[in-house]
């Protein structure tokens, strides 16, 4: 069971749903369900596979799954942080494209370049295309759905009007930046070790800051919000610059993991990333979910493709898995928070 | 309010039922069994070739590759505007940024419109493209595919980059030299229906019957969609299915690159061979870390420098398509055209660390 | 809480309305809006108009009957798939699986027409049907689960797209009889305007009448504006919306129908990324993505607008990468626009009020 190792760690502080202190109670035993189930679900999904074939869980297979989804956890608690709002980011995938393509453009203009100076500039540009969007969310007050459909558009088109056809390859790069793409701390791969850091970082923000709570209110209920004094708008706005950056992150990462690059990187990605959010108990209706969830979302989807080729299944599958399980778990919310309004209801007429 | 939506689902219904039931008597009914498809004979080879025809100059050639912002085509479409400036002629470069037939008609129509001489076309699908050529060819244009063909009828060359047999000689060759003529073997492949990788498959399948490879054994065909992350999963899956294998050949340039990229992380690296077609700047890397003996590829300049000749010896008159004619095409020689109008580019370079220095694609 | 405000980004700056019954949708506001619409339908329509003035004197090829045929039948699809786009968005939902739905119904037909044995116009018949059918289980899950159409329809449309590859793998059906798909690019004798381009007239005659002249198409904006006004009013909203899923589902299969004849190909990947332009068209259109503003006269001229913009822009020999771009923008642009119009009214309307009673 080395695929979750240290999960259950994760899953057991208490994720926050709401300002309300009544309905914690509830909600959290319902979202740690949620975080159960999902470890249930992965456990379920490996130990089938590892029966199929017993080498699914040797070392290298572990760490070739850990590798495979690092990148797709971190867009995941990103896009946790803009869902929770009620919003959405459907640019992600552009994002990451754009900034993959900007580093190997610098290691090709500057090949001297210090990686720690590429990650920082491509968290930057990652932050920049964050307040693109988060700047024509604030001016046009439309949902963020249909801006981020037409960044996910323009974005990309930048990244092809600038590659206009080149590919940067891994020979194009130096070593020592590749090497953070496959390089293993105790046999752990480094870029999961990042995207844990974030798992952490975003995780414990959400929970124990004033300012990340807040943000579980404004999807809640915007306009009680508002009214409860939440600066709602420089929340939101700050919310997609910070997916942007761990976007931009995730964009280097993948240069250094992948190492060949073109303009097409990262294409179709949002459609898995709202998939793993998803999937991992953020609600889509916002004001509830967590990091670590979104996470294990991310895992469980990173896994399903590694079962399919290892149990030969045809791949052709693979998309339409990730169509069905997104409605499997809005249903499943749904059915829950129904559930739980119904509870609650009984509760207080109770109190009362 | 109900009595509305209740008018508005009759209007709806009824508007169904007389759509389908005009639909249905439109015709007395096609099957496919009685449809008789459309034999478009081989219409391609009209008027006689003048082999001493010069080559005219000003000609309007366009490259319409499968999308614009694939660095193959980048190279092969740089290779067609070195020929077309060489024969001082205009050269285009227009195309989709996805790879999508119906997009890849609409660049056609385009084309047609803008008066063309020759469209050197790479097609998405075989027959999505098809009336748009004809269209083009009828209102003048010479059509010319490179590298994935369309129904023989809708063009006047193919390009062929390689024979299919020298493929499956050349990679079956490679792997077995680098595994010492013996062990398992497997293949990662694009995907389950790529027309070019099947027909390699299949090939190599008859090649591997030979004497001299009686101790390979070919364990089994992956699929790696020709996408990058699919293609690393596969080879993964691979090496745990076949705790045995020895090698694998990867004939998608796609695919051979996460192939090399996951061997090269892991405790495999160097024990397990991979052969393939490969360019050589996605595979630099590789050859020289040790992942990778040796792999092969044909010159996409080449191919785009060869079609852009065989598009100019069309407009100008030289050829028309017919079997056997000859043309010459710069510094690449004399070709002659093949059965169905095929152009066969030549046998594949490989490339190993002695060699792959001096290759920039 | 009404589905339409998930993921509307909160009212941001200080000027925000008072908060309430109605949102931002208050009253007088509305009433801006609608001042503001009637110019949003002239503005596009006057777009159109200088668009195509444009190209026809500066770009070369551009006025000519075969560029016409050739613009009108890249339409056919867009302008089908706009029609019940405007009505659903126009009740505040929205369908983002159309163009998997055509992709799945494309493949479905190849399937049958290379394994079924049926004939090409009962195939032709039951692909529109099971359109329909793809379209509600759409509807059943925004109205008979209550789950937002935005969530849902992504969902479909990974799961369409996906099945759609399950259906065929990448393999392509082609041999579709000649006289069919060569009707489906014949033009109306003497002329170079697609026969095809007759049902989308028909199906726009429908829609708009229905939409704009029948109590029912009233109804629709009511839902827009305030699902539980409809519902007190007695419009059984759960019940329409679904409907509305269902002919957006049917009419993906005509699209499916059209588009596999015309390209004589089935495949996985047919219409791939159509959503976006048919959305933009829409809302380019003058369709409020809130729901309850907008009409077809509109949005038919946005999606002719579209068409004008790329096919001049191909012609003039810009590169596809910045087509993307323009119609990235473009969608962008029809949402901010409307609001910043809207904004300027309202600050200018409030600034007179406000002058009014210090002159007097």
């Amino acid at each position: 069971m080395s695929v979750t190792a240290g999960a259950p760690e994760r899953v057991d502080g208490h994720p926050p749903t709401g300002p309300d202190p009544r309905r914690r109670g509830l909600a959290e035993r319902l979202l740690a369900v949620r975080e159960l189930s999902l470890l249930l679900a992965l456990a379920a999904l490996v130990l089938v596979t590892t029966l199929r074939n017993e080498r699914f869980l040797s070392g290298q297979s572990v760490k070739d799954l850990l590798l495979g989804c690092a990148i797709l956890v971190i867009l995941a608690v990103g896009q946790t942080l803009v869902i929770v709002t009620r919003n959405v980011d459907l640019s992600v995938g552009s994002i990451l494209g754009l900034v993959a393509f900007a580093t190997g453009s610098l290691f090709l203009a500057a090949p001297g370049t210090p990686w720690p100076v590429a990650l920082l500039l491509g968290v930057a540009l990652g932050a920049l295309c964050g307040v693109v969007n988060g700047g024509l969310i604030a001016v046009a007050k439309v949902p963020a759905l249909v801006i981020t459909l037409g960044t996910l558009y323009a974005f990309r088109g930048v990244d092809y009007y600038w590659a206009s056809g080149r590919q940067i390859n891994a020979a194009d790069m130096p070593r020592s930046f590749l090497r953070l793409g496959n390089q293993t701390v105790l046999g752990v791969p480094v870029l999961f070790l990042v995207a844990l850091v974030v798992v952490a970082v975003v995780g414990y923000y959400l929970r124990a800051y004033r300012s990340g709570r807040e943000l579980y209110a404004i999807g809640s209920e915007p306009a009680a919000a508002r009214l409860s004094g939440i600066p709602v708008g420089r929340r939101v706005f700050a919310v997609f610059v910070a997916n942007g950056a761990l976007a931009g992150l995730a964009g280097v990462l993948y240069a250094a993991r992948f190492g060949t690059l073109d303009a097409a990187a990262g294409t179709g990605l949002e459609l898995q990333v709202v998939a793993a959010a998803v999937v991992g108990g953020v609600a889509i209706f916002g004001g509830s979910g967590s990091a670590y969830g979104a996470a294990l979302g991310a895992v469980l989807l990173t896994t399903i493709g590694s079962s399919l080729a290892v149990l030969r299944i045809d791949p052709f599958w693979q998309q339409a898995v990730v169509g069905a399980l997104i409605l499997a778990a809005i249903g499943l919310d749904r059915l829950l928070a129904v559930r739980m309004a119904a509870r609650l209801r009984g509760r207080s007429a109770h109190g009362a | 309010m109900s009595a509305y939506r209740r008018r508005l689902r009759v209007g709806a219904t009824g508007l169904t039922v007389a759509a389908l039931l005009l639909t249905a008597t439109a015709c007395g009914g096609t099957t496919r069994e009685n449809s008789g498809n459309e034999s478009g004979g081989g219409s391609q080879a009209s008027g006689a070739a003048n082999p001493d025809a010069p080559i005219k100059e000003g000609l309007k050639i366009a490259f319409l590759p499968k999308q614009v912002n694939n660095p193959y085509f980048t190279v092969s479409d740089n290779g067609g505007k070195t020929a077309v400036t060489e024969i001082k002629g205009e050269f285009k470069e227009v195309g989709p940024s996805e790879a999508s037939a119906s997009s890849q008609v609409s660049y056609i129509n385009t084309l047609s419109q803008q008066g063309m001489d020759v469209i050197v076309t790479s097609a998405n699908d075989p027959n999505a493209i098809c009336g748009a050529l004809n269209q083009a060819k009828a209102a003048g244009a010479k059509i010319v595919t490179f590298d994935s063909d369309t129904k023989p009828e809708c063009r006047q060359i193919f390009v062929n980059q390689v024979t299919a047999e020298g493929i499956a000689e050349n990679q079956v060759k490679l792997i077995s030299e680098q595994i010492g003529g013996e062990g398992e073997i497997a293949i990662l492949s694009a995907t389950a229906n790529a027309t070019n990788q099947n027909a390699w498959i299949e090939l190599m399948k008859e090649e591997l019957k030979k004497p001299e490879y009686s101790k390979i054994k070919l364990v089994t065909v992956a699929y790696g969609n020709d996408e990058d992350q699919k293609s690393f999963q596969e080879t993964q899956g691979l090496l745990q299915s076949y705790p045995n294998l020895k090698g694998i050949i990867s004939p998608t340039t796609v695919g051979v690159a996460a192939a090399a990229r996951y061997l090269s992380g892991s405790q495999y690296k160097g024990k397990v061979k991979l052969t393939g077609l490969g360019t050589p700047n996605q595979m630099r890397e590789y050859v020289k870390d040790g992942t990778v003996d040796a792999f092969a590829l044909w010159n996409p300049a080449d191919l785009g420098y060869l079609a852009a000749y065989a598009g100019a010896a069309l407009a100008s008159g030289q050829i028309t398509g017919a079997e056997g004619e000859k043309f010459t095409a710069g510094k690449l020689g004399e070709y002659t055209v093949g059965k169905d109008g095929v152009v066969v580019l030549g046998p594949p370079t490989v490339f190993d660390k002695n060699n792959i220095d001096q290759f920039d694609f | 809480m009404a589905h339409d405000s998930l993921y509307a980004a909160p009212p941001v700056g200080a000027e925000a309305e008072p908060p309430g019954a109605g949102g931002e949708r208050g009253a007088g506001r509305l009433a801006g809006l609608r001042g503001a619409l009637g110019s949003w339908d002239a503005a596009v329509v006057a777009a159109l108009v200088v668009a195509t003035l444009l190209a026809s004197a500066t770009v070369q090829n551009f006025a000519t009957g075969r560029n016409v045929q050739f613009l009108l039948l890249d339409l056919v699809p867009l302008a089908l798939l706009a029609l019940p786009m405007t009505l659903i968005v126009i009740t505040g939902e929205i369908d983002l699986s159309v163009a998997s739905t055509v992709g799945l119904c494309s493949t479905l037909m190849g399937q049958m027409w290379l394994s079924s044995g049926l004939s090409l116009e009962l195939i032709c018949v039951l692909v529109v049907l099971l359109g329909a059918v793809l379209g509600a289980f759409n509807g059943v899950f925004v109205t008979g689960f209550g789950l937002p159409s935005l969530a849902v329809t992504i969902g479909t449309l990974a799961l369409y797209r996906g099945l759609s590859f399950v259906v065929l793998g990448d393999q392509a059906v082609a041999d579709f009889p000649g006289d069919w798909t060569a009707a489906a690019v014949r033009s109306i004798p003497g002329t170079s305007i697609p026969v095809a381009v007759v049902p989308v007239l028909l199906l726009a005659l429908v829609f708009g009448v229905v939409l704009h002249a029948t109590p029912a198409g009233r109804a629709l904006y009511a839902m827009g504006n305030n699902d539980q006004a409809a519902t007190f009013a007695g419009v059984s909203v759960a019940r329409t919306k679904f409907w509305l899923f269902v002919a957006s589902g049917a009419v993906c299969g005509l699209v499916g129908v059209f588009w596999t004849l015309r390209y004589a190909s089935a495949r996985g990947d047919n219409a791939t990324g159509l959503e976006l332009t048919v959305v933009t068209a829409v809302l380019l259109g003058g369709v409020s993505i809130f729901g309850g503003r907008g009409g077809l006269i509109g949005v038919v001229a946005g999606v002719l607008l579209l068409g004008v913009l790329r096919n001049a822009l191909q012609l003039a020999d810009v590169d596809a990468n910045a087509l993307t771009i323009v119609t990235g923008a473009l969608l962008i642009a029809s949402v901010v626009l409307p609001n910043a119009v809207a904004d300027v009214r309202g600050r200018l309307h409030r600034r007179r009020q406000r002058a009014t009673p210090v002159a007097r």
